[in-house]
């Protein structure tokens, strides 16, 4: 499933990169991008176990870019 | 400007102020540290914060660290001044960028502004506003003047003027009435139209599109991935060099504050930041830009290749001409007017369904009267024979013509010929041709101006190819073909051509996917409505006008001359500013300006790709 998600506070290009990297590596995400232009977060997980997934992806997100937030809808 | 920069702003004026007063009041020793201590923290206190907290997370090449490390390391070293001015430059140059880039992403917004906001849908005869989402399909809605079209589907009632901007770039209004499709994202201007939606609105066109436009993004552009796999490398690899100046060199002669000084410098140059908002930046203004013009490009990538497009390969029938066949001359005998041959045509040809009869029929005009023709017969690979108003009438091919026994006369014309006898007595002949698009003889000329070389497939005859390759000044022509022969040609001059250009080719998307995909650039055109263009292609052209490509070619041109220049300067002036600072010709000061200057710099350029044509 893939889905996308709005990012507040995402102040700077770099993390956005560090962001999408970290992401990526997680297990049950198939793909992630992260467009700091557009702020937003499209991640393609898996369908069964996508809500677990995403508060890794939250967490992560927390380790990488603590200022930025995931808008989780 | 935002709360947030206002906030930094008087944060910045504040600590600014007091630097001066710091640097002008005669302090010494503790109290000095402690004066120009004040606007350290006022304008750097969250650099230090994050710097502090996101080691705390492991994340050890963090730009804020960097800062931390480069300024508190210039205050131990009893460089006060240097260590505010620093902070403070750091913050001013940040100040910029989220402005730039904050510029720059409304004006990406409202690129993408065709998004809908509400339908007024039809129930029970009363208007109701509501989501589009929740509009479904079957039932109708209403769009006054002024408002977009939220949902794809056909005119029920009413007639107005569409404005089609939003969509093709195309600034003359469409005019439509009932029975006409219309697509989402148009805006209204004149007059109420009642809509029967066709489709919902998550495939409706304009959905479609802001998907397109949105996802465009995540497909990379092979520039983006090296400053990606660049920024990975280059902190690291700086801050490691600034290890060894600040270690290697006193160790065999001395001199340690000099060297740790030197290694600062470096430390507040690792930052790739010029490089990883600028570059994209500039591919996303360019796919924006691309799209205000009728024009989407589905990724960065496709923009890349499109700079580098040295052949463009068109499909004839479709793209270069209209894909409808017409009259396209009259040739009567001697004796007979133009107007009786094409009536006599066309009325032999009252019951026929084939595109040829169709086209006698529209070139006639008026109404025919089918109770003057009788004893219609289609004879296959021949043509038809009718009696009309008591005489015996043929139409059709040559080979028609002899069998009846009449001697016709043939032209030197291309494209497909109806004779037409009466009465066993020759009439004359009606060619009819496959004409091609207005647009099309300029749009060849612009690509041959780029340098470009155009070739043309076709599954037509080769007299026919010929003709049109010829109307058009088209480098090569290659006629006859089966659908699968165009993959092979295509295949040939993708080999031909030099490793680094790129090769286009440009269809109508409905049954050239094959050849779409395997060309390094698939380009459809005319896709407003059609979901198998919007599919297959890599670049889609809104409406037909051809003249769009040589437009697309200039905007993904100008793209990767912004990205060229970018990444050189970027790379320059930081390599200068390694190298001087390395030589200590260099001081912090200047080395701010190579980082955080060169930031603004680079996105001002990028921003250009945003604005004007």
């Amino acid at each position: 499933m893939k889905k996308t998600f709005k990012l507040e506070d995402l102040d700077c290009a770099n993390c956005a990169q560090k962001m999408e990297g970290a992401v990526k590596k997680l297990d049950g995400v198939h793909d992630a991008s992260v467009s700091f232009l557009m702020q937003k977060m499209t991640i393609d997980a898996d369908d069964a176990r996508f809500d677990d997934i995403m508060k890794q992806v939250v967490k992560c997100c927390k380790r990488v870019e603590p200022d930025c937030r995931i808008v989780l809808k | 400007m935002t709360r947030k920069e206002k906030k930094a702003l008087a944060r910045i004026l504040i600590a600014g102020a007091l630097l001066i007063a710091a640097s002008l009041a005669p302090l010494e020793g503790l109290w000095k540290l402690l004066a120009f201590l004040v606007p350290y923290v006022i304008v750097g206190w969250d650099v230090l914060w994050k710097a502090v907290r996101n080691i705390a997370h492991g994340q050890v090449f963090d730009e804020n660290f960097l800062m931390a490390l480069a300024t508190v390391g210039a205050l131990a070293l009893g460089e006060y001044a240097e260590a505010v001015g620093v902070m403070l430059f750091y913050q001013v140059g940040e100040l910029f960028q989220s402005h730039a880039v904050g510029q720059s992403r409304k004006s990406i917004a409202q690129l993408m502004d065709i998004r809908p906001d509400s339908a007024t849908v039809l129930r029970d005869g009363e208007p109701v506003e509501t989501d589009p989402d929740e509009v479904a399909v079957g039932e109708q809605i209403l769009v006054r003047p002024g408002e977009k079209v939220p949902l794809d589907g056909v005119v029920v009632s009413g007639a107005s003027t569409l404005n089609t901007a939003a969509l093709t770039g195309e600034s003359v209004p469409r005019t439509v009435a009932q029975g006409d499709e219309i697509v989402s994202g148009c805006v209204n201007l004149t007059g109420v139209l009642t809509v029967q939606v066709t489709k919902p609105f998550g495939e409706s066109t304009v959905s479609k599109i802001l998907e397109l436009v949105e996802n465009a993004a995540s497909k990379k552009a092979a520039a983006e991935n090296f400053i990606t796999r660049f920024a990975r490398v280059y902190t690291p690899a700086v801050v490691l060099g600034a290890v060894c100046l600040a270690v290697l060199p006193p160790l065999f002669m001395g001199g340690w504050a000099t060297w740790v000084h030197r290694a600062l410098i470096f430390l507040v140059i690792s930052c790739p930041c010029a490089l990883v908002i600028s570059i994209p930046l500039a591919f996303f203004g360019g796919i924006g830009g691309a799209s205000r013009r009728g024009i989407l490009v589905k990724g960065g990538n496709y923009l890349e290749r499109l700079a580098k497009v040295e052949t463009v390969v068109f499909d004839k029938t479709g793209t270069l001409t209209q894909g409808v066949f017409e009259v396209a001359s009259l040739h009567p005998a001697q004796g007979v007017t133009e107007g009786s041959l094409l009536e006599c045509a066309a009325l032999a040809e009252a019951y026929s369904n084939h595109p040829i009869a169709q086209s006698l029929r529209r070139a006639y005009g008026r109404d025919v009267d089918e109770s003057r023709v009788t004893d219609v017969k289609e004879i296959a690979g021949r043509g038809v024979t009718a009696v009309i108003d008591g005489q015996s009438v043929a139409a059709g091919n040559e080979k028609l013509m002899a069998d009846m026994g009449v001697k016709a006369a043939s032209g030197s014309e291309t494209g497909t010929v109806v004779y037409v006898a009466r009465g066993g007595k020759y009439l004359g002949r009606v060619l009819i041709a496959d004409r091609v698009k207005d647009s099309a003889p300029a749009a060849i000329r612009e690509l041959k101006a780029r340098g470009i070389k155009t070739v043309m497939l076709t599954g037509d005859a080769k007299a026919v190819g010929q003709a049109v390759g010829n109307a058009l000044g088209l480098d090569e022509v290659h006629a006859e073909l089966l659908p699968g022969d165009k993959v092979e040609h295509v295949e040939q001059l993708l080999a031909k051509k030099s490793p680094k250009a790129a090769l286009a080719y440009v269809g109508d998307g409905v049954n050239d996917a094959p050849v779409l995909s395997r060309a390094d650039v698939g380009v459809a055109m005319g896709a407003m409505g059609s979901d198998a263009a919007l599919e297959a292609a890599d670049v889609v052209l809104m409406d037909d006008d051809l003249g769009k490509l040589a437009a697309a070619m200039d905007v993904a041109r100008k793209c990767s001359r912004i990205v060229t220049e970018n990444i050189a300067f970027a790379l320059g002036v930081k390599a200068l500013f390694l190298v001087l600072g390395a030589f200590g010709l260099a001081s912090m000061w200047e080395a701010v300006f190579a980082d955080v200057g060169v930031a603004v710099i680079a996105i001002l350029n990028a921003g250009r790709m945003l604005r004007g044509k």
